[in-house]
């Protein structure tokens, strides 16, 4: 088992025919993904990558029933872009792009709350599951299966998690990079309750950073709900308040989110912390046994 | 972005909030017709720069004669003001409000944020004015209301009641408030706002209520569909190297160290700052130099990077995803060569052709140490910091 995405999903790429897009699917493709096919306003009709190209989510999900979209338009259309596919009907949406507005996000995510929808992102790496399949625009090859599903804020501190887990034999059910915007689709919390109860995943990493107060929420969560031991590592230990780190939710505003008070109460909730991000992977190994 | 207060006034004049008479003035010689236009025989003169505290490092006076605003005007303008919000050097003094003198009953406090946790715009209101909000919260929690706004509905009349029941205002004054509390919304969505806050809203010797202060930060992802906004870009109230960095489309924070990064992503960025401290360094800077690190890009962090004089080292961490290490390897060398390096540079490349990518920048004669592996890498650069 996994989480979120395995070998049966059918994944339709929103914005099929950009570059962004059309780099990321071809790698997809290969990892071994199922790409039924592309949307691209004014396009359809147009094969890209041997899949078919459509005018809108609807006229896909009519021919080729999708159960997951991915989405590389840029910024100022992800609202409608989100929000067309939640309308035809898509259950698992995942938003690369980075740069969304905030108050968009805002609106979109109360809707798709309602609807009972799963977004990833926006501004996020994506998701995978090692062997069955790649949505997002993470480097394939350092992924193994495996029994850690990892979670996170960002996406090449991702990729530490992963090639040190997977450096070490532990592989991984499945990453999901949530993103690093102050309003995210899916949070901490959500990706949790899926890898309890999943029964491939043995050790959960949490990859969280300054800024916001998730990591925090998450450590009660964890506290309460989860019986499966919880690895964490916070970057920005050494970030100066009031300054975005390059994430548009990566701020330490009014002497909140600061990455001491993130890993105290994660402590206090029984996670285990890697101190620096080189000892992710060994710890969760020392956790594993 | 933050805007200056005389800005965050302009759109709080704009949207039909009540703020005092002003002007702006960018030269000493326009203070007295300023004063005059104005009218009275009282004004408030403040010095006009992205930090708080202004008050207590002589930055904002009242004054008694249009005189006082020419000597005001000469001794700030071009100046640059140190409060404890800034840095040791201060930010730039380039203009100046004038305004009517505001008698003063009573002060409070009004903000309005994006809150992370239930998801809304909410307003925060207190009848502690003019102090640190922090501290109200952490020590009197019972004098602050949070009143997260439904995007469906807008501000609701009744949640300017409660708000009003907790800012200590009466009827008349509840009622003025259950027309701000719309405004105050449209002016946040209308522009996009991640805040806006007046510390202090007053009540007026005549009991009305008054926005003496006006901070508003605005949404940088929406800046593209705010034209109105963009024109109120203050580049002097920012880091020069962090405005040159953005133009180029790079995410670079000066700060106190003496190692340079480079790094691709935000949070090993982050990851990366804190390992050299891990082992006893100090960075100089976060640099997320983005997910392609092109030889172009490369260059210009390289630039922006050695453009402070404290750095003694830099470290490369590139985690190549769907780019192949060899490449960015070759970009690396390109840079090093175009920009002129002449201090050490340690690189650490990880991913794919990581190997490959090493034996190219090891085999180039540059003074570089290229190590596969982060903590020897930070390990190195804190060595040659020293």
């Amino acid at each position: 088992m996994s989480i979120l995405v395995n070998k049966d999903t059918r994944l339709l790429v929103q914005g099929f025919t950009g570059s962004q897009a059309t780099l990321h699917s071809e790698q997809s493709i290969e990892y071994g993904t199922n790409i039924v096919g592309g949307v691209t306003p004014g396009k359809g009709g147009q094969t890209h990558l041997g899949a078919p190209v459509f005018n809108s989510v609807h006229d896909a999900m009519e021919a080729v029933q999708p159960n997951a979209s991915i989405i590389f338009v840029p910024a100022p259309f992800c609202k409608d872009s989100i929000l067309e596919a939640a309308d035809a009907g898509i259950k698992l949406i995942i938003c690369i792009t980075e740069g969304v507005p905030t108050l968009d996000m805002l609106i979109v995510k109360k809707r798709i709350d309602e609807l009972g929808i799963q977004l990833i992102g926006p501004n996020c790496p994506g998701v995978i599951t090692p062997g069955e399949a790649k949505l997002g625009i993470m480097p394939g090859s350092i992924h193994m299966a495996g029994s850690v599903g990892i979670i996170s804020r960002s996406g090449t501190l991702t990729y530490e998690a992963v090639k040190q887990t997977t450096d070490l034999g532990l592989g991984q059910s499945t990453c999901v990079g949530i993103g690093g915007d102050p309003i995210p689709g899916t949070s901490f919390i959500d990706a949790l309750k899926l890898f309890e109860a999943d029964e491939q995943t043995k050790a959960i990493v949490m990859v969280g950073e300054i800024g916001g107060t998730a990591e925090e929420e998450a450590a009660e969560y964890i506290r309460d709900h989860v019986t499966k031991p919880v690895i964490s590592y916070i970057a920005g230990q050494t970030a100066p308040a009031g300054k975005r780190m390059g994430h548009a939710g990566a701020i330490i505003a009014g002497g909140k989110g600061t990455a001491a008070d993130k890993i105290k109460k994660l402590k206090e909730c029984g996670v285990h912390i890697a101190e620096n991000l080189l000892q992710i992977g060994a710890k969760a190994k020392e956790v594993l046994g | 972005m933050n805007l200056h207060e005389y800005q965050g006034k302009q759109l709080f004049a704009k949207f039909g909030l009540p703020v005092s008479k002003n002007k702006v003035i960018t030269s000493a010689e326009d203070a007295i017709n300023a004063c005059r236009d104005i009218g009275g025989t009282k004004w408030v003169i403040k010095a006009q720069v992205h930090a708080g505290g202004r008050g207590k490092a002589g930055g904002v006076k009242l004054i008694n004669t249009p005189e006082e605003a020419v000597d005001f005007s000469n001794h700030w303008l071009g100046k640059r003001l140190v409060t404890y919000q800034t840095d040791a050097q201060g930010q730039l003094v380039n203009s100046i409000l004038i305004e009517e003198c505001t008698d003063i009953a009573q002060e409070l406090y009004l903000s309005a944020v994006v809150d992370r946790g239930t998801q809304r715009i909410v307003f925060i209101g207190s009848s502690e004015g003019g102090v640190n909000i922090e501290e109200v919260a952490e020590n009197t929690p019972e004098k602050i209301i949070y009143e997260p706004i439904d995007p469906l509905t807008g501000p609701m009349p009744f949640q300017a009641r409660k708000i009003s029941k907790i800012l200590g205002l009466n009827p008349e004054q509840s009622k003025e408030f259950s027309k701000m509390l719309p405004q105050l919304t449209d002016l946040f969505v209308t522009h996009d706002l991640t805040l806006l806050e007046i510390n202090p809203l007053v009540i007026t010797q005549g009991g009305k209520l008054h926005c003496l202060d006006a901070k508003i930060n605005i949404d940088t992802n929406a800046i593209y569909r705010q034209p109105e906004i963009q024109e109120m870009h203050d580049p002097s109230q920012e880091d020069p190297r962090e405005s040159e960095a953005a133009m180029h489309d790079l995410s670079y924070v000066s700060l106190e160290g003496n190692i340079g990064c480079m790094v691709n992503g935000a949070g090993l960025a982050m990851g990366t700052m804190d390992t050299i401290k891990y082992f006893g360094g100090a960075p100089a800077n976060f640099l997320d130099v983005g997910g392609t690190a092109t030889q172009e890009r490369v260059s210009k962090a390289f630039k922006i990077i050695l453009a402070d004089p404290e750095v003694k080292v830099v470290l490369v961490n590139i985690f190549g995803g769907i780019v192949r290490c060899d490449l960015i390897a070759e970009g690396i060398l390109a840079a090093i060569e175009d920009v002129g390096v002449s201090i050490p540079v340690v690189v650490r490349l990880e991913g794919n052709n990581a190997d490959i990518g090493s034996t190219i920048l090891a085999e180039s004669g540059a003074e570089i140490v290229s190590l596969n592996n982060l903590e020897d890498a930070a390990i190195k650069a804190v060595e040659l910091s020293k």
